[in-house]
């Protein structure tokens, strides 16, 4: 194994830990509001198609992705209707997202199968990108890679030292005070959930049109489910998720570069080694209960109702 | 919200009607999304859901299909009811068809009445094996179990797919993905001449009954509901977490182990790549709309399963996506689950609305 | 202001407050009924009234949390209406709630900074914290962490809170239940000086001296409905508990009692909290015997939570010796297996722990009646005997006097009071040898409250050993023979009931256990006075 089989190996880790950056950061932020919301997956899905397709059709990638985010965060307001208005039990409820959307997607993208998109434009920036080692590594990726990088300070930001942010957490911690100060807490969920939606959405854009480009049913296979373990891993943080994400995203391409990096293993058990990193990492993290009692949003997953 | 009121105790009648209102709204939605798609309402209607289920080969059909979503969906039942959230039965579907399968194949010329019930058994022991694993991470590092089960689908398909692309593939079988078919004395005994339902249907109506006196009567049901209902309370009342995890898994996987077996030693005959189209996440439906109550598992069972019959007629003849019966299995849950708001609230009677007169008049400060 | 400026010239300045007719019902029960209530400006006004009597309801009106259904609310002798805690600040209604709406995650400046409607830099805010809350004699570090506070500091949180916005009328739900004695004292030292600046206060309450000693005016409330408005220094106790509950205030009966052998110890129990922010438990040693009630005193969150899961097995303990139940090393055995040696136990949370609110009553006495030992015969061979549970059911409905639509009916649908009798009388039922009880009393109404009590008693003159935990100073001076404190995870050594007073054990709640003043000999003839 050479340097240059691992510089290959590097940079497309960037471009898998991407969507698990996006969709974990909008699930934390979800999170931090008290709202657990287990259909991720079936919005990556549902934006992944809807961007692929609407990429198709339109041929612009912006479209595409405005797309993705609408028609994720259209399927996460059904989530957010039913937990917060109606008071369903979270964890059903985002089960029967995550079917939602892989019923939806399959269906909506039956026509779609076997096209491919132009994926996004890399950034070359003058100098910078003809780096040798650095140049590839660092500076010849597509933008939302930035952008994803900096939507988790934004956010890391923003949870911190914002207004917003402080309200956020206070909700997350307590409702019924929130509601007894005058917080509209179930108006303020709401939004989290939607911004948790739209950001899984752009995740699982980025799949369909750039990382394959292509769609392929049920293509996300499990990526939500392990930006949803990256929150647990972060403990609720957001740097933590782009730690988590990078590591991961490591693990998933090792499939693609495993002959390259001298591995003679099965690829089955190559393509294993992503959902048996997660539960090595929640493991990990889980077995210090302390930790996560202090980090976890403390109504988390509870449904609140105002009474008046 | 304001309209809604707290019912004083929750309603019984709604409790069983949610799951019809469920049903009933996802067919006028499936109605309305036929003519969307420039389908006749009415014929697509009757093509999805009365044709397959108006002849004696469909209604076999209808009970074949049923038969692995009533085995894992009533294990699924007795979790959820513990609020043990297996949501890995299709992997532990998958491990059992392996385990099952393996037996058959070690076995190939053996020809005796007990290799079906060591396939069967084997089936259920693989599927608890690989329940075992986010039970046991669970109980000793307070690993969420959701996750780890989810993560376990992922990993069985892709064990089975390995070994039906290597170890286990049938050495005449042309390079296919597939293992050799297994011989007679390994399959599961079919009930009438010219269906294809099994021996695997009564089975599972047998361990229904089972269930139902485990939930209705054993003092270890009562401790899973208890656990389930309020975790504080079972806590005082000192009945483990930790057996309550194990248990629900163990039910859940072993019976999601045989309805692997139930396939593979069924309708499929062989391993294959895939043996599940994705039964065991199927049954998290059927288990809620099935009330995590055993008979209701049943009814729901058959629902689910016209769903399926139903999509596969819809392609053959009007040329729909059979992709279709997953929007509708994900609608019949999010309907439920929205139902389900009126057993514990009603709409305020419109007359005492109006008998109270609002705080008016003043500026609001 | 607008009495200043009246057209009509009046001795009585303008009401700061006026209730016209408040109603709000829910579906079980008319928390208000055409309530009236006047404030003026500068005043302290109690409303008093026993648990469930509507007062917390009509606080969250005024403070715009809660919608009536009816009446009018003028405000300086105008109609408004509040339709937001935020619409209450702005006119400058404040409240402290008797559940704090303080967020533990945060520090008190976050938290202050949240239920300010003007938007201040934390920076800034922080030095008006210090000033206002050492003006009035409340000191606050701005910069901590609220989960690290005690319960009274998070009190002062509230206040201070309400203080930065100049209120022009303070609402206290409840205050001093987490206070100890003295610090009672402080507050209502703060509260005279605030109303001396003009500022009105409304003070919830169901304890009669504080009331008596601190306001000017009470109303009071019985069952949603106004019962009266008296000058409380001008009435006696016997004559507001008249208006209260419309009855004098019942005694329990209890005679001296001279106690048998030890049945439940404890010897030098430690134990970290398994709560982050919980309180670790320190070198806790305490004897009960047979035939006596020993009570826990102590300011909320110093421990007790901690303790009773140590005592009921929810939480195991490493040493088997540190709880020893009738002679038995105990401090291994889950709850279950303590109860096959005896031991009976009420917890504080009645829905969701001490039973299963979607289950009915005689599923929820199957809860702890399933132990072998009480011989009650629920569960043969793992089957459920729904004969014995039923019956077993109904004698408790029957001899606790529980108001509920028989054994099928759930647990939710029943009243604080009448869960707890049922939860009680499941215990009392079951025979214990040793009978653990937390807050027995707490959100009762009078009379079960009684009742309670006096069945706790009753247990004690069986022989049974009692331990009750309360936050209720009275109660506890009621119903028990010895007392203990605790605080900051530690307790005191015991003493009887009849050699200390409320303020020593007051002293000894904020954690000052070394005054060694009443270090007569605890074993010796006991005397007990009946409240």
């Amino acid at each position: 194994m050479t340097i240059d089989d691992l510089i290959p190996f590097l940079a497309s880790t960037a471009g898998a830990a991407t969507p698990l950056i996006l969709a974990a950061t909008g699930e934390l932020v979800t999170e931090r509001a008290g709202v657990l919301n287990l259909g991720v997956e079936g919005m990556m899905l549902t934006g992944a198609v809807a961007g692929f397709g609407v990429t198709l059709v339109t041929g612009s990638a912006t479209l595409g992705l405005l797309a993705a985010m609408g028609a994720a965060m259209a399927v996460a307001l059904i989530f957010a209707v039913l937990t917060l208005s109606l008071q369903t039990n979270q964890v059903a409820t985002g089960l029967a997202l995550t079917l939602f959307g892989v019923g939806l997607s399959a269906f909506a993208g039956k026509g779609l199968a076997g096209q491919t998109v132009e994926p996004l434009p890399r950034i070359f920036i003058p100098f910078l990108s003809d780096l040798p080692f650095v140049g590839p590594l660092l500076f010849r990726f597509d933008g939302l890679v930035y952008a994803a990088l900096l939507l988790v300070v934004a956010v890391g930001w923003g949870l911190a030292h914002s207004r917003p942010g402080l309200i956020l957490r206070a909700i997350g911690e307590s409702p019924d005070s929130a509601h007894a100060i005058g917080y509209p807490v179930i108006a303020l969920r709401y939004a989290a959930v939607l911004f948790g939606g739209a950001l899984a959405g752009l995740a699982g854009a980025y799949m369909s049109m750039v990382l394959t480009p292509m769609w392929v049913e049920g293509m996300t296979a499990g990526r939500g489910w392990i930006a949803l373990a990256l929150v647990v891993f972060a403990t609720w943080k957001p740097r933590g998720v782009v730690l988590g994400a990078y590591l991961f995203g490591g693990v998933t391409v090792l499939q693609f570069h495993g002959q390259g990096l001298g591995l003679a293993i099965p690829s089955e058990f190559l393509s294993m080694l992503p959902y048996l990193a997660t539960i090595a990492v929640l493991v990990f993290i889980s077995r210090d209960a302390h930790t996560i009692l202090l980090n976890k949003p403390m109504s988390l997953g509870v449904s609140f109702r105002a009474d008046h | 919200m304001s309209r809604l009121e707290a019912r004083l105790e929750p309603s019984r009648a709604m409790m069983l009607a949610s799951p019809l209102i469920a049903a009933a709204a996802m067919l006028v939605s499936g109605s309305l999304l036929f003519s969307f798609l420039g389908q006749e309402p009415l014929h697509a209607f009757y093509v999805y859901f009365i044709k397959p289920a108006s002849t004696a080969y469909g209604i076999g059909e209808l009970l074949l299909k049923a038969t692995p979503l009533i085995l894992c969906g009533v294990g699924l039942a007795l979790g959820f009811r513990a609020s043990v959230w297996n949501i890995g039965a299709d992997g532990q579907l998958t491990v059992g068809a392996i385990a099952g399968g393996c037996v058959a194949l070690y076995f190939q010329d053996v020809e005796a009445v007990w290799l079906v019930p060591l396939m069967l058994l084997a089936g259920a022991l693989g599927g608890m094996a690989w329940a075992a694993i986010p039970a046991l991470l669970r109980t000793r590092f307070n690993t969420s179990e959701i996750l780890v089960s989810l993560m376990l689908v992922y990993v069985a398909y892709l064990l089975l797919s390995y070994l039906v692309h290597g170890p286990l593939r049938d050495p005449d079988g042309f390079n296919f993905p597939q293992s050799r078919m297994f011989h007679d004395a390994a399959l599961l005994p079919l009930l009438f001449e010219g269906l294809r339902t099994n021996a695997a249907f009564p089975l599972s109506l047998v361990l229904v009954g089972g269930a139902w006196f485990f939930c209705a009567r054993t003092f270890a049901g009562y401790r899973m509901q208890v656990s389930g209902m309020a975790p504080a309370a079972a806590a005082y009342a000192g009945f483990s977490e930790k057996r309550n995890v194990w248990l629900g898994f163990m039910l859940s996987g072993g019976l999601a182990g045989l309805a692997g077996v139930g396939e593979v030693a069924g309708p499929i005959g062989q391993l294959q790549s895939s043996v599940s189209p994705g039964y065991g996440f199927a049954a998290i439906i059927v288990a809620y709309v099935g009330r995590l109550h055993p008979l209701g598992v049943v009814l729901a069972a058959v629902l689910m399963s016209l769903l399926y019959i139903g999509g596969e007629s819809a392609q053959m003849e009007l040329q729909l996506p059979s992709a279709i019966t997953g929007l509708f299995q994900g609608l019949l849950l999010f309907y439920l689950l929205a139902a389900d708001l009126f057993i514990h609230y009603r709409f305020k009677p419109a007359a005492r609305v109006s008998a109270l007169p609002a705080a008016s008049g003043g500026n609001a400060a | 202001m607008s009495e200043a400026v009246s057209v009509v010239p009046s001795v009585r300045p303008e009401p700061r407050l006026q209730l016209l007719g408040i109603s709000k019902a829910y579906p079980s029960v008319v928390a208000n009924d055409r309530i009236d209530l006047t404030v003026m400006p500068g005043e302290i006004h109690a409303v008093l009234g026993e648990n469930g009597a509507g007062k917390s309801t009509l606080m969250k009106i005024i403070y715009g949390v809660t919608r009536p259904d009816a009446g009018e609310m003028l405000w300086d002798g105008r109609q408004v209406r509040i339709t937001s805690p935020s619409a209450a600040r702005s006119l400058g209604i404040g409240m402290v709630f008797q559940h704090f709406s303080v967020f533990e995650t945060l520090s008190v400046v976050e938290n202050i900074s949240l239920s300010l409607d003007e938007r201040v830099p934390l920076a800034e805010l922080a030095p008006r914290i210090r000033t206002v809350s050492e003006e009035y004699g409340l000191p606050l570090d701005p910069y901590r962490l609220v989960h690290s506070m005690s319960v009274g500091e998070r009190q002062r949180v509230e206040i201070v809170r309400c203080l930065l916005q100049s209120p022009r009328l303070l609402i206290m739900d409840e205050p001093t239940s987490v206070l100890t004695p003295q610090a009672v004292q402080t507050l209502f030292a703060s509260l005279r000086r605030l109303a001396a600046e003009g500022c009105s206060i409304l003070y919830i309450s169901h304890k009669l001296d504080e009331i008596q000693s601190l306001c000017d005016k009470a109303t009071v409330l019985r069952a949603g409905r106004v019962s009266g408005i008296a000058n409380p220094r001008e009435e006696t106790t016997g004559s507001l508990a008249e208006l209260m509950i419309g009855k004098e205030l019942p005694a329990c009966r209890m005679t001296p009692r001279t106690p048998g052998e030890v049945r439940l110890a404890l010897h030098g129990l430690s134990l970290p909290s398994d709560d982050p922010f919980g309180t670790d438990l320190h070198d806790i040693s305490l004897t009960v015997h047979s035939g006596e009630i020993v009570g826990i005193a102590g300011v909320s969150g110093n421990g007790q939570q901690e303790l009773l899961k140590a005592l009921s097995g929810e939480r195991r303990l490493d040493q088997a010796a540190a709880v020893q139940l009738c002679g038995v090393d105990a401090g291994r055995m889950d709850p279950a297996q303590r109860r096959q040696i005896g031991l009976g136990f009420v917890p504080e949370e009645r829905l969701g722990r001490g039973a299963v609110p979607a289950l009915s009553l005689a599923d929820n006495a199957l809860l702890t009646g399933h132990v072998q030992a009480c011989g009650t015969g629920m569960v043969h061979r793992g089957l459920i005997q729904s004969g014995a549970v039923g019956s077993f059911a109904r004698k408790v409905i029957e001899h606790f006097k529980v108001k509920c639509g028989g054994s099928s009916a759930l647990a939710s649908s029943l009243s604080g009071g009448n869960l707890q009798k049922f939860i009680v009388g499941r215990e009392t039922l079951l025979a214990p040898k040793v009978m653990v009880v937390a807050q027995p009393t707490w959100g009762v109404d009078i009379g079960a409250s009684m009742l309670i009590r006096q069945a706790i008693i009753d247990l004690r003159d069986q022989g049974v050993a009692v331990l009750v935990v309360s936050e209720e100073l009275d109660e506890l001076f009621m119903m028990c023979d010895h007392l203990a404190v605790i605080a900051d995870g530690r307790l005191s050594r015991r003493v009887p009931v009849s050699e200390t007073s409320v303020d020593r054990i007051g002293v000894w709640m904020s954690g000052n256990f070394t005054d060694r003043t009443d270090a007569t000999p605890s074993t010796g003839v006991r005397h007990h006075v009946p409240a």
